[in-house]
C-alpha cells in the first residue's frame, strides 16, 4: 500500500452522459496511476465501471483529432490532457463539445465540419503542368504547410464563439479550421482557381463568412497542434479581402466596370 | 450556449480556473488609458517643456499651440480651431490602435465580452462580428497604419529635438530624452508589428521566391508581429509615461536631469 | 426479423486509410459508383500516424535512383519472400503516385530547385522517401480526402447531390462480407452504424478491403483501436485465404512509458544520431549482440562507435544501428534477463551525447512527443523504450496485378490488410507507397469488374438474418436468466456473461507474451489452447445499454476478428521452422532456403463460414503450403549470383 500510494490514487470526476433527450453529469470515482491522460481515466471507467460509456478516439498520440472533449470547460484532446496538471483534490468534469449536436455521452455529431469542408472549393491544378512538372520553392509551400499541420479535431470550431454561442450563424460562418483551409490555398503557390475566375479571397467574406470572425484568438488558444491560425490564416486572409473589397481603387474600378458591361 | 441537439448543459461555461482574470486586467489597463489621455488631451496646457513636446500635441497643427522653437507646430488649422490641438492629431494614433487587430481582441473581450474568454458564453442574444457597420470600418485598418507612419516620423523628429537643451543648444540629453528615445522605438516596433504592414510588406505576395528582399522583411515583421500585443501595450505606456514627464517637467514638479 | 435496409453501390471500400481513400478515387474516376466503410471519422485512419515518408525513385536527391534499385531493396528487405511481381509493379509505379497526389494539392518539402525532396531510409540505397517533416501520413489522408472532396463537388455541380456517385459512411463496421448463394460472387456487406446500431446493407458486385492490420491482438503496440483484423477476418469468412500471417515486424523502439502512450514509436533516427541504448546497470549491452554476419561491420569498441558518428569512412558503425529485428531481440533479452529500465524497457539516451540544444533541433518532434506525453525531457533524461507491434507484413493473399483476393470473385484487398508485397519484413517508407500503387491498382480493376458483370448478383435475405443475429448476440449472451439474476448465479444457471474488455486484455497478453518477437514452440502450442480458450468464452461475451454507440458491444464483435487472426499467426509461426525477417524461432534461429518458396495459407476450418460448430482444440484454421512462383529472369539478373546464393534453393538458381 505504502508504495503504491505515491503513485496510484482515487480522483473524481463528473462525466456528462446522455443523449439529445437530456442528460447530466454523472459522479465517479476512479483509480487514476502515474503518467496517465484523461483518456486513459475514461477507458478506466469503460472497462470497470460504465462499460457503454461512448467515447470517440484513435491514436492516443495527439495526431489524429477523434477525441476532443471538453475538460473543465475547456476544449481538450483527451489523450493529450495529462492528469499530473491537475491537483489530486480536484474535480474533474468531462463533457462533451458543446457547440455540436450531441450524439450520446462524449460522443457530438460533427457532421457541422464535413458540411463546411465541402463547401470550399478544392485546389485547383495549373493548366499545362502534368505530375511530375510542379516546381515549387520551399518558401513559398511554408504558409501552407504550416494550415496543413491540422489533424481536424475541431476544437476550433467548437470553441469559436461565433458558432458556438449563435447556433444561427453555423450557416453564414464556416469557422476558424475551413477559413484556414481558404488561406491555405490562396496561398499554395501553383493553385490556379484566379486564372478559373474564382477569387478566394472575395469568397472567404462573401461566401464563408470571414466577417463574422473578430480576432479573439480562442482557435488560436485551444489548436493542439499549435498553429497560429488567427495571425497567420485568418488576419491575412483578412487583409487579403481587403485588398479586393476596401482598396478605393480596385472598388472604383468595379464599379466603372459593371457600368459598362450592364 | 442553446442549439439544436446541443448536450443538455445549462451553466454558461464549466472552468474552473480564474478566467475572468484576463479580460478583467485588459479592461482595467485600458480603462486607465482612456481617462488619462482624455484629460491630458483636453487640458490643453503642460504639454511643452523645452525641449520636450508631449507626444499627444504633436505635431501641434492649430495657432493656438504653444511656440516650440523647430518643433512641429504647423499653423494647418489658423486661428478658428478654439479646442485642445491634441484632438487634431490623436485621432489618427487613436484610429491605428482602435483599428488594430490586437486592441479589438482586448477590448471585445474586455469591454464588450463577444467573448468574455474562450469557451464562457457571451451575454448576447445576437451577433454579426465585422460584418456590418459599423464594425465593417474595422477594415480601415491599413489606411490608419499609413496614417500612423508619417506621425510615428514626426515623434522620431520629437526625439532628435530632444537632443537638445532647455535653450535649444545641439548636442545634450537629459532624462526625458532617455524617456523619449525608449518610447519612440516601442512605437516604431509596435506601428511596424502591425498585421496591416506585414501584408502590405510581403504577406500578400503568392510567391515570395521571385521578391527575396520582400521575403527578408516580412521574415523580419513576422518576428516582430508574434510579440504584437507585448508591444501594444508597451508604447502604450510609453507614450503615456512620455506625456506625463512633459507634464511633471512643464507644471515645474521637478525639473529635468540633465546628464550632459 | 425487422428488415434492414438496402442500398445499391458498385464498389464498396471497407476502411478510409491510404489505400482505401485512393482505390475509391480510381474507382470513382472509372466511373463506377462508389461507398465508402470506416470505423471512424473520415480523415482519422491510422495512415496519419506514418512519419517517415513515401518510398519513390524519383531520383530528385541521388539521379541514380530508378525503379530497379528500389525493386532491388524491397526483394533484399523481405528476404526474397515478397511476391516478386507485386514488388516490382510497386517500384515501378510509385513515382507516378506520389507527383499525382501533388495535382491534388499535396505540398512535400522541397528540395533547392523545387522538386519534392528525399529522404535516406535504412534500407534504401539512395535518398528516396518524399515527406512532409514528420507528417507525411497526415498529408497523405489530407490530400486524398481533399481529393474526394472535390470529385464529390463535381457531382454536385452536375447531379446537385454530393454524394451521388462517392459516399463516406463514417463510422460504420462492418461484419460480414454477403455472397450470391449461386455463384459465390461477392454480392455486397453487412453493417452498422457505430452511432446508432442500426444495421444496414451494402449490395455491391465489388468489395474492397482496406482495412489495415492486426496490432491490436498484442498488449504492446504502435496501432490504433481500428487495427482489430476485420479485413484478413471478413476475407476469412468470406472463403479467402490469408498468406504468410506469422510476419509481423516488430519496431524496436516503442514507448514503454506512460501506459497512455505505450507503444507509440520513437523513430530510428534517434539511434542514426547518436542514441544509446543502455541497460539498468548503464551498459551499452548491443555490443554483446552482434551476430557473426554482422561481426565485420559494426564496432567492437565504443569508442570506435562513437568516431563512426564523425567518420563513416574510418570506422564501423555503433551496434545500436543493427537491422530492427536484431535491435528488438536484444532489447527483449536484457529486460528478460532483469536488466530492463523500471517500466520494462530499456534506456535510449541522447542527453549524455548531445547538448540539449543541438537535440531540440534535430529531433524535434520526439523532444515534443516526451514533453507532452511523458513529461519528459530527453535533453536531460533518457527514454524508456521496447519493442512495439508495428506491422503484419502477411494479410489477403491477391493477384498481384489486379488486387483481386483468390478464389472470392469481386474481392479484392490492398494496403497493409493485403499480403506478399513486402515478403518477411518491410522497409521504412514502403508502406505509404503501397497503399497508393495498390489502392488504385484495386480500384482501377474491381470497378472493371462491376462494370463487366452482366446481372448483379443476389443476396438472400437468410443471409443478412444471420449476419444481423450474429451482431446481435453481445446483448443476449450466454448468460445468467435475466428474471433470475436477483436470485445470484446459481439460481440464473449459467455462468455469468463475460467481459469483452477482459477477454481483449487477456488475448493481448497472450500474444505479446506467446507469439511475440522470439517464438518457441512450447509458447505457441500455449497460445493455441489459450486462444482456444478465449474463442469459447468470447461466446459469452456479454454487453450492457443499447445499441447506440456503445463500446462494449463493438469491442465484443471486434474479438472475433482478433480471435480469428491471431490464431492464424499462432498457427503460421508454429508452422514455420526457421527465422526469417519478422518471425524469429528461438529454436530454429536460421533462415532455412528450402522454406523461401514455401507461403503458408490460411484457410477457415469450415468453409462455409460459419463459426458456430468449430472444435474448441483443433481450431478455426487449417493451414495449406503453396510454393511461390519462379522469379522471373530479368528481374533475378537485377542481383549479383553470390548476393542470390544465399537466399534461393539449388534448384532455382539453375533455372
Amino acid at each position: 500500500m505504502s508504495t503504491a500510494a505515491s503513485t496510484s490514487y482515487e480522483a473524481h470526476f463528473k462525466v456528462w452522459r446522455g443523449d439529445t433527450d437530456g442528460g447530466g453529469l454523472e459522479d465517479f470515482t476512479v483509480e487514476v496511476n502515474d503518467g496517465e491522460v484523461v483518456l486513459d481515466i475514461i477507458h478506466r471507467l469503460q472497462a470497470t465501471q460504465a462499460p457503454d460509456l461512448a467515447v470517440r478516439w484513435n491514436c492516443k498520440a495527439g495526431k489524429c483529432g477523434s477525441c476532443s472533449a471538453e475538460i473543465n470547460g475547456r476544449p481538450r484532446l483527451l489523450c493529450m490532457t495529462r492528469m499530473s496538471t491537475f491537483s489530486r483534490e480536484e474535480t474533474l468534469t468531462v463533457t462533451p463539445l458543446r457547440a455540436f449536436p450531441v450524439v450520446r455521452d462524449l460522443v457530438t455529431d460533427v457532421g457541422f465540419n464535413y458540411t463546411k469542408a465541402r463547401e470550399v472549393t478544392s485546389f485547383v491544378p495549373p493548366q499545362g503542368l502534368g505530375p511530375g512538372e510542379y516546381r515549387m520553392m520551399q518558401e513559398d509551400v511554408d504558409r501552407s504547410q504550416e494550415f496543413r499541420k491540422c489533424i481536424e479535431c475541431f476544437l476550433c470550431q467548437d470553441t469559436c464563439h461565433v458558432v458556438r454561442d449563435h447556433e444561427e450563424n453555423k450557416g453564414a460562418f464556416a469557422g476558424p479550421r475551413f477559413l484556414m483551409r481558404v488561406a491555405e490555398l490562396d496561398m499554395h503557390p501553383l493553385d490556379a482557381a484566379a486564372e478559373e475566375g474564382l477569387d478566394r479571397k472575395k469568397t472567404a467574406q462573401d461566401e464563408h463568412g470571414l466577417g463574422y470572425c473578430n480576432i479573439t484568438k480562442c482557435c488560436t488558444e485551444v489548436c493542439p497542434e499549435h498553429i497560429k491560425i488567427t495571425d497567420n490564416a485568418l488576419i491575412p486572409l483578412k487583409e487579403r479581402a481587403v485588398d479586393r473589397k476596401y482598396d478605393p481603387l480596385v472598388w472604383l474600378g468595379n464599379k466603372i466596370r459593371r457600368r459598362t458591361e450592364s | 450556449m442553446r442549439g439544436a441537439g446541443r448536450a443538455a448543459i445549462a451553466a454558461p461555461h464549466l472552468r474552473t480556473d480564474r478566467w475572468w482574470l484576463q479580460p478583467a486586467a485588459t479592461a482595467a489597463g485600458l480603462l486607465a488609458f482612456i481617462v488619462y489621455s482624455t484629460w491630458r488631451a483636453f487640458a490643453n496646457a503642460d504639454y511643452y517643456a523645452a525641449p520636450y513636446v508631449s507626444p499627444f500635441y504633436s505635431p501641434c497643427l492649430a495657432e493656438n499651440c504653444e511656440p516650440m522653437k523647430g518643433g512641429p507646430n504647423w499653423e494647418i488649422f489658423g486661428s478658428w480651431w478654439g479646442l485642445s490641438p491634441a484632438l487634431l492629431i490623436l485621432i489618427f494614433p487613436l484610429g491605428f490602435r482602435l483599428t488594430c487587430y490586437y486592441y479589438r481582441k482586448a477590448y471585445y473581450r474586455g469591454f464588450w465580452a463577444s467573448p468574455p474568454a474562450c469557451a464562457v458564453a457571451e451575454p448576447h442574444k445576437k451577433y454579426s462580428g465585422e460584418t456590418k457597420f459599423p464594425l465593417i470600418f474595422q477594415n480601415m485598418h491599413r489606411y490608419f497604419f499609413y496614417a500612423a507612419v508619417p506621425v510615428a516620423g514626426i515623434l522620431t523628429y520629437d526625439t532628435v529635438l530632444a537632443f537638445r537643451d532647455e535653450d535649444y543648444a545641439w548636442g545634450h540629453m537629459g532624462l526625458g530624452t532617455l524617456v523619449f528615445l525608449v518610447n519612440i522605438v516601442l512605437i516604431w516596433a509596435y506601428t511596424l508589428s502591425c498585421h496591416s504592414c506585414r501584408h502590405i510588406v510581403g504577406g500578400k505576395l503568392k510567391h515570395f521566391s521571385k521578391h527575396p528582399v520582400r521575403y527578408r522583411m516580412w521574415q523580419w515583421i513576422g518576428k516582430l508581429n508574434a510579440r504584437h500585443m507585448l508591444l501594444a501595450w508597451a508604447s502604450l505606456i510609453s507614450v503615456a509615461l512620455a506625456d506625463f514627464y512633459v507634464y511633471l517637467v512643464a507644471s515645474g514638479v521637478f525639473d529635468d536631469p540633465r546628464f550632459f | 426479423m425487422t428488415t434492414v435496409e438496402r442500398q445499391q453501390w458498385d464498389v464498396v471500400v471497407v476502411g478510409a486509410g491510404g489505400a482505401g481513400l485512393r482505390a475509391a478515387i480510381e474507382a470513382r474516376a472509372q466511373g463506377a459508383r462508389t461507398a465508402v466503410i470506416c470505423k471512424s471519422l473520415f480523415g482519422k485512419a491510422h495512415t496519419v500516424m506514418a512519419e517517415g515518408g513515401i518510398a519513390a525513385s524519383m531520383g530528385n536527391v541521388n539521379d541514380g535512383d530508378n525503379w530497379q534499385v528500389h525493386f532491388r531493396d524491397t526483394m533484399r528487405g523481405g528476404k526474397f519472400l515478397n511476391q516478386w511481381r507485386m514488388a516490382e509493379l510497386h517500384a515501378q509505379e510509385a513515382p507516378d503516385r506520389v507527383w499525382e497526389l501533388e495535382t491534388w494539392g499535396a505540398l512535400f518539402d522541397r528540395t533547392k530547385d523545387g522538386r519534392i525532396s528525399q529522404r535516406n531510409f535504412g534500407g534504401h540505397e539512395y535518398p528516396r522517401l518524399a515527406h512532409v517533416g514528420d507528417r507525411t501520413g497526415l498529408e497523405l489522408i489530407r490530400t486524398l480526402q481533399q481529393k474526394i472532396v472535390s470529385l464529390q463537388q463535381e457531382d454536385f455541380k452536375e447531379h446537385g447531390d454530393y454524394e451521388a456517385g462517392l459516399k463516406v459512411f463514417q463510422e460504420c463496421t462492418v461484419t460480414r462480407i454477403l455472397k450470391d448463394d449461386v455463384d459465390g460472387k461477392v454480392a455486397g456487406v453487412f453493417s452498422y452504424e457505430r452511432e446508432s446500431g442500426r444495421f444496414f446493407v451494402i449490395e455491391a458486385p465489388t468489395v474492397i478491403l482496406a482495412t489495415g492490420g492486426i496490432g491490436k491482438s498484442f498488449k504492446v503496440t504502435s496501432n490504433s483501436w481500428e487495427y482489430t483484423g476485420d479485413g484478413h477476418a471478413l476475407a476469412l469468412l468470406a472463403g479467402a485465404p490469408l498468406m504468410n500471417m506469422e510476419f509481423v515486424q516488430f519496431h524496436p523502439t516503442g514507448m514503454v512509458w506512460p501506459p497512455s502512450v505505450k507503444g507509440i514509436l520513437v523513430t530510428e533516427s534517434v539511434r542514426g544520431d547518436g542514441g544509446v541504448l543502455r541497460n539498468s546497470e548503464g551498459k551499452r549491452f548491443m555490443f554483446d549482440y552482434i551476430p557473426d554476419v554482422f561481426k565485420e561491420k559494426y564496432a567492437e569498441s565504443e569508442e570506435e562507435g562513437d568516431r563512426w558518428y564523425e567518420d563513416p569512412d574510418r570506422n564501423r558503425r555503433p551496434p545500436e544501428l543493427l537491422p530492427r529485428d536484431e535491435v528488438a531481440r536484444a532489447i527483449n533479452s536484457e529486460v528478460k534477463a532483469g536488466r530492463g529500465s523500471p517500466h520494462g524497457g530499456v534506456f535510449l539516451d541522447v542527453s549524455t551525447r548531445m547538448p540539449a540544444d543541438v537535440i531540440r533541433r534535430r529531433l524535434p518532434s520526439m523532444y515534443h512527443q516526451f514533453k507532452e506525453l511523458a513529461d519528459v525531457d530527453i535533453t536531460a533524461e533518457a527514454m524508456e523504450v521496447g519493442p512495439t507491434c508495428h506491422y503484419v507484413m502477411g494479410g489477403i493473399a491477391v493477384e498481384s496485378d489486379t488486387a483481386a483476393a483468390l478464389g472470392v470473385p469481386g474481392l479484392y484487398a490492398a494496403g497493409e490488410v493485403a499480403g506478399g508485397m513486402h515478403g518477411s519484413n518491410r522497409l521504412g517508407g514502403n508502406s505509404l507507397s503501397d497503399l497508393l500503387v495498390f489502392g488504385r491498382r484495386a480500384g482501377l480493376h474491381a470497378a472493371q469488374y462491376a462494370a463487366s458483370l452482366a446481372e448483379r448478383p443476389v443476396i438472400e435475405e437468410t443471409q443478412i438474418d444471420l449476419a444481423a443475429a450474429e451482431a446481435l448476440r453481445p446483448f443476449s449472451a450466454e448468460g445468467p436468466d435475466e428474471s433470475l439474476v436477483d436470485e445470484g448465479p446459481v439460481a440464473s444457471g449459467a455462468k455469468p456473461a463475460e467481459n469483452p474488455y477482459t477477454l481483449h486484455q487477456e488475448l493481448q497478453q497472450a500474444m505479446n507474451d506467446l507469439v511475440g518477437i522470439i517464438r518457441r514452440e512450447e509458447e505457441m502450442a500455449t497460445a493455441l489452447k489459450k486462444l482456444a480458450e478465449l474463442r469459447v468464452r468470447a461466446r459469452r461475451a456479454g454487453v450492457e445499454g443499447h445499441r447506440q454507440f456503445n463500446p462494449g458491444w463493438h469491442l465484443a464483435l471486434d474479438m472475433r476478428n482478433m480471435l480469428l487472426v491471431s490464431e492464424c499467426i499462432a498457427r503460421s509461426a508454429l508452422e514455420r521452422t526457421e527465422s526469417r525477417g519478422g518471425h524469429t524461432r528461438e529454436d530454429y534461429p536460421g533462415m532455412d532456403r528450402a522454406w523461401r518458396r514455401v507461403n503458408l495459407l490460411c484457410n477457415l476450418a469450415d468453409p462455409t463460414g460459419g463459426l458456430a460448430a468449430t472444435d474448441p482444440v483443433r481450431g478455426q484454421i487449417r493451414l495449406v503450403r503453396k510454393e511461390t512462383e519462379p522469379i522471373r529472369p530479368d528481374l533475378l539478373a537485377l542481383f549479383e549470383k553470390e548476393e542470390l546464393v544465399k537466399y534461393l534453393a539449388e534448384e532455382e538458381l539453375f533455372e
